[in-house]
């Protein structure tokens, strides 16, 4: 890995702690799980301008150390399993060229949202399903915003570009 | 070309949106399908049942050696109180149909309404 790859990536990761901590200053509508998924835009940007093993890197290292900084000793079991599945899906979605940004992106915050609960289930019991309309709606409609921002901020950088690395 | 490549794109992305609310909206209809007003609250720590108590009569519980706060009054359930950061628990409000729950993920604390009479004894505190 080069190091303006090194360099880029953790850039990335700062700025998702940065974006989790500024949407963790936003009130909770009152319903578990449901938030905007700000750090998502920090990961998209990775998979797209440095690759998938970034992808991962920017992810499971802005779950820990947010997590750590700022969660509570639960809070990490949920955001891991979240994290884990939402990668999965994006990365598999973002080799078709065929889909776009806000594609992955959507599909990224469902995916992060039933990992959630799938994690809930396992601690907590099924009861939780009860959650997962809502928290479909909330992910559907958090990845539509998130992916247009990273549409352009994708288009529009050429910060990270292949070519330069 | 290239607007054809992007409308099949934004064409995808409008197909997988009306999926997903499509898809809520089913298990949302399916999930309360039926609903009706419950009979008892019942509490459970790490999935485990750990107390029930009758929506009809009022009371105040301490739950999970005190560090959240069950509040039942008027037939209708609500956590009063909570000792986590984020107390989304106590913002998630009332409930009083069977299926709606409240969970406090910090403390893996759910309280669920359930259909039915308490068969236990019910004690009243506070």
């Amino acid at each position: 890995m080069k190091t303006k790859k090194v360099t880029v990536m953790a850039m990335c990761i700062a700025l998702a702690m940065i974006l989790s901590y500024l949407e963790s200053l936003i009130p909770s509508p009152g319903i578990p799980g449901v938030k905007l998924g700000l750090a998502n835009l920090a990961v998209i940007f990775a998979l797209y301008k440095l690759g998938w093993k970034e992808a991962v890197g920017v992810s499971l290292l802005r779950v820990l150390l947010v997590s750590l900084l700022f969660g509570h000793a639960a809070s990490l079991m949920y955001s891991a399993a979240g994290a884990v599945l939402s990668l999965l899906g994006m990365i598999l979605l973002r080799r078709f060229d065929k889909l776009s940004c806000v594609f992955v992106s959507v599909s990224g915050g469902v995916l992060h949202n039933v990992g959630q609960i799938l994690m809930a289930w396992v601690l907590m019991g099924s009861n939780v399903v009860f959650y997962l309309p809502v928290l479909i709606l909330s992910g559907t409609v958090a990845g539509v915003v998130i992916g247009v921002v990273a549409a352009l901020l994708v288009k529009r950088t050429d910060i990270g570009e292949r070519k330069q690395f | 070309m290239k607007a054809l490549f992007a409308n099949k794109k934004l064409r995808a992305d409008l197909i997988l949106i009306a999926a997903l609310l499509l898809l809520a909206g089913i298990l949302f209809l399916a999930l309360n399908h039926g609903r009706q007003e419950g009979g008892v609250v019942v509490v459970r720590v790490n999935g485990a049942e750990v107390e029930r108590h009758s929506l009809s009569l009022s009371g105040t519980f301490p739950l999970n050696g005190g560090s959240n706060i069950l509040v039942i009054q008027n037939g209708q359930a609500w956590l009063s109180e909570a000792n986590c950061p984020d107390h989304i628990c106590v913002r998630q409000g009332k409930i009083h149909y069977t299926g709606q729950v409240i969970t406090c993920l910090p403390n893996r604390l759910t309280v669920t309404v359930e259909g039915g009479e308490s068969d236990g004894v019910d004690f009243v505190v506070g």
